[in-house]
């Protein structure tokens, strides 16, 4: 009996279109409501400060690199986006001589600069270095240390406010 | 025996053990930073502390002999808050710079501190520093690492036998450092790398280049000297980066020498990559295989079989020896000679060129003669396994024409060779050798080099006969050639047959422009002076633009050790294969192949085609090379000839270039630094 009445219902509700006059309803409601669209690129959302971007290596306050060629980076990367060759300077220090990131291949996962002793890779707040071809992306030291020089205010405070969790 | 209990398992263990040879038994992993296998107990880094029963205190077990009934306890909590507390105080001085220490990823103290130490540390007062030391240009010091487990001090007071480093000051101060500021100028200093726990001591020509979990290992051989060391060689992106010791009880134990360690670098340097042909305006010019072979192939039918001459050189392989062999004996040219240094003396046996003894063998002699070779620095391995044997004290060592500074004692008879015409040093010989169980002579390549070599052979062979030294189950009597293709090429007869005439005879028939065309495989080394290229055309075959390519009418690059499979046999008689490891240089072919394709093209009928089919052929017709990695004995006779009278001959054969031994030597930059940095000392032992 329950059954029959249930059925009969929805028969009636089918015909009379209800789902789509409630959908309709919504969207009638959000008229009112303040928009979250935004006019990028003129505007933009707000980042988290553990938001993963393009990459930089970041150097000492008086101008030192801070990458000391531990390679534990390279050996973090999942996707082997990164190579490093190294050798000793003319002080002694271990630097490294070539530091190559395939953007292409990253996967943006972070353990990069999860693995840094140093801090010396990071993952910036910049997510607009799209480019028209491939070699553009593929990242050597020069353009590392220039993104770093770039972004090194944004990249410490985000590290400053990150902090405490670590 | 006695029995003793590790952590209630009862086990029987020799009179002589330590706690930590029990535990080990037992199968219970003692952590250690100071206690080594090879070196003498120290007991100072108190990382091996377990819990002996009835003992108050924790014990180090390294140190500590066991009892009849003794209970060790291994994992009680009492040993694991020891251990923490020993690591903490390890890692109080210890700065954490693991992110650029070579040693990171192969870290015995890293290791260590995960498994047994803590995850913090309670010290908040300043870390100490110490100075950096100046070890010489192969060992690169971070002394601010250091642990003092001291087992540098003890490798080289003990295994080297030079005395050349120290503790000092105590306490926090302690140091280690160098007895003389020249640095460390030991033959074997390579291996207080190997020996360090820490990143205190790593390697200088291998400093940042690579880390370690990122190497590939590639287990071959050593071809520096005669001993056919084992090696692993790591490589990295077709790069060979750092050569370390393999384990081999019957050969090299776990050291290597430094020529083997560091040498590596010479074999990416000045080496031939294209065939050369010299045109018209008398210069070398780059070509291709075909011409190249065209051009020699000419110039073989153009002489008289007499009037070609063949030498080998120090790094041939066997294969190279034997299809050159073939191939010149097919053409009826029988002066092939492997003894490229003019070692000549009559081969009856196999036994008159080996190392009869084996160098295992050393573990047991009583007496040893050494006659014309200079074991420190032809063979260092191996004069380090004779020290060792000294060091028991059951080892008495004369020597005749030898250097006086072979770590260990030796008595100097003389170092004029003609003193073995004298009777009365005959009789002190036999006098030396009676009742000995296991005695030896060896008799060096060097000696058998010179004018009297043939001589001083038969003389040094009477003199083994008459002491005994050549027993049924032991044959102490042997050669020591300091070079890897020796045993190889005296194996398969790359020397002269028939009419042939041998490499010092060659020499003298260069200087007379009787010998037309030589051919030199590898053979750097073959000392022929200032030659006439009008007069000998030279054809030369080797992977390094050496001392002699620049002389050469034509020359054919082929592939060093490390970039083929090849087949050497070391001074005892035993056959061990080097690995490809890297690929081959431009154009540069394994060297057998040259003259395969050259039969080819002499119409000289060869068969086989490939390295198996030309494996199975050598060991066909060479069965006493056939077991790889196995010795099989020679035979030996008594020499039934009169004893000859020997010339004068005054010198000690040492030998005054130990760094620069062969082409990739001579082509290394690591090998070129030790010479700058030793010279002067080399200098001082000539001339005192």
């Amino acid at each position: 009996m329950v059954k029959t009445m249930k059925w009969i219902l929805n028969r009636i509700k089918y015909f009379f279109l209800l789902d789509i006059y409630k959908g309709l309803f919504l969207t009638f409601r959000r008229i009112f409501k303040p928009s979250v669209t935004i006019n990028y690129p003129y505007e933009k959302a707000p980042l988290s400060p553990r938001f993963r971007g393009e990459h930089a290596l970041r150097r000492y306050p008086n101008g030192e690199e801070r990458c000391i060629a531990c390679k534990l980076c390279e050996a973090a990367c999942p996707a082997l986006a990164i190579t490093i060759e190294a050798e000793e300077r003319e002080d002694g220090s271990r630097r490294t001589t070539k530091y190559d990131i395939d953007m292409t291949k990253c996967i943006y996962c972070g353990l990069c600069q999860e693995a840094c002793p140093v801090d010396a890779i990071v993952q910036g707040p910049n997510y607009e270095f799209a480019t028209e071809t491939h070699e553009e992306l593929i990242y050597n030291k020069e353009k590392l240390l220039d993104n770093g020089d770039r972004w090194e205010l944004a990249l410490q405070k985000n590290i400053n406010s990150d902090a405490p969790y670590r | 025996m006695k029995k003793v209990f590790v952590n209630e398992q009862e086990i029987l263990v020799p009179d002589s053990a330590t706690v930590m040879q029990a535990c080990e038994i037992a199968g219970e992993e003692i952590p250690r930073f100071c206690y080594h296998e090879s070196l003498s107990i120290a007991g100072n880094c108190r990382m091996c502390l377990v819990e002996v029963e009835n003992s108050a205190k924790p014990v180090a077990s390294c140190a500590f002999p066991v009892a009849e009934g003794m209970k060790i306890v291994t994992n009680s909590d009492k040993v694991k808050k020891a251990r923490k507390g020993v690591m903490e105080f390890l890692l109080i001085n210890h700065p954490l710079d693991c992110p650029i220490c070579d040693q990171g990823g192969e870290c015995d103290l890293q290791d260590q501190s995960l498994y047994y130490g803590k995850s913090y540390s309670r010290f908040e007062e300043n870390k100490r520093a110490v100075e950096d030391k100046n070890f010489g240009p192969l060992v690169k010091t971070v002394m601010t690492r250091c642990i003092h487990c001291t087992r540098c001090v003890r490798f080289l007071d003990e295994v080297a036998g030079t005395h050349e480093l120290g503790a000092i000051n105590r306490g926090e101060s302690m140091e280690i450092a160098t007895v003389v500021e020249e640095g460390i100028t030991s033959e074997l200093s390579g291996n207080i790398i190997d020996l360090c726990p820490v990143g205190a001591l790593t390697s200088k020509p291998y400093a940042f280049t690579a880390r370690s979990w990122e190497l590939n290992h590639h287990d071959t051989i050593d071809v520096t000297d005669g001993l056919g060391s084992n090696i692993v060689v790591d490589e990295f992106q077709g790069e060979i980066k750092r050569v370390l010791p393999r384990f081999n009880e019957n050969i090299n134990q776990e050291w290597i020498s430094d020529k083997s360690r560091f040498s590596y670098d010479g074999l990416n340097i000045q080496r031939l990559d294209k065939p050369f042909v010299r045109n018209i305006e008398n210069k070398l010019t780059t070509t291709d295989w075909e011409t190249s072979l065209d051009k020699i192939s000419f110039l073989l039918k153009q002489y008289n079989s007499n009037q070609i001459g063949v030498v080998a050189g120090s790094l041939s392989d066997v294969e190279t020896m034997f299809v050159a062999k073939e191939m010149f004996n097919g053409l009826g040219v029988y002066n092939l000679d492997c003894r490229f240094n003019g070692s000549n003396f009559k081969i009856e046996t196999r036994s008159d060129w080996l190392f009869n003894s084996k160098v295992s063998g050393i573990d047991k002699i009583d007496k040893l003669l050494i006659v014309g070779c200079d074991p420190k620095r032809e063979a260092t391995v191996l004069n380090a396994r004779i020290r060792k044997r000294w060091l028991t004290g059951e080892l008495e060592i004369i020597s005749i024409c030898a250097p006086n500074d072979l770590t260990y004692k030796v008595e100097n008879l003389g170092n004029d060779i003609a003193i073995l015409n004298n009777a009365d040093i005959i009789n002190t010989i036999k006098d030396f050798f009676q009742n000995s169980k296991f005695p030896m002579i060896i008799l060096g390549d060097s000696i058998l080099s010179t004018e009297e070599g043939e001589n001083i052979h038969v003389i040094t062979k009477k003199i083994a006969d008459s002491c005994n030294v050549i027993k049924e189950d032991w044959n102490g009597f042997n050669i020591l050639s300091p070079y890897a293709s020796r045993a190889g090429g005296l194996e398969v007869g790359f020397i002269p047959t028939k009419n042939g005439i041998n490499a010092k005879q060659m020499k003298k028939k260069i200087l007379e422009k009787e010998i037309k065309l030589l051919f030199l495989i590898e053979a750097d080394d073959f000392d022929i002076g200032e030659i006439d290229n009008e007069s000998t055309k030279i054809v030369y075959v080797g992977h390094h633009g050496d001392k002699l390519a620049s002389k050469a009418d034509v020359i054919l690059p082929i592939t060093a050790f490390t970039e083929k499979k090849a087949l050497y046999i070391n001074i005892e008689g035993r056959p061990q294969f080097t690995k490809k490891i890297i690929q081959n240089k431009g154009l540069a072919v394994d060297g057998w192949k040259i003259f395969r394709a050259l039969a080819d093209k002499l119409g000289i009928k060869l068969k086989y085609n490939n390295h198996q089919q030309l494996l199975d052929r050598i060991f066909k017709l060479h069965p006493e090379i056939s077991s790889i990695n196995e010795i099989v004995p020679a035979k030996c006779l008594k020499s039934n000839k009169s004893i000859p009278k020997i010339k004068s001959l005054k010198s000690s054969f040492l030998v005054k270039n130990y760094y620069q031994s062969c082409p990739i030597t001579r082509a290394s930059i690591n090998m070129a630094n030790c010479i700058k940095r030793f010279s002067k000392k080399e200098e001082s032992i000539v001339n005192g």
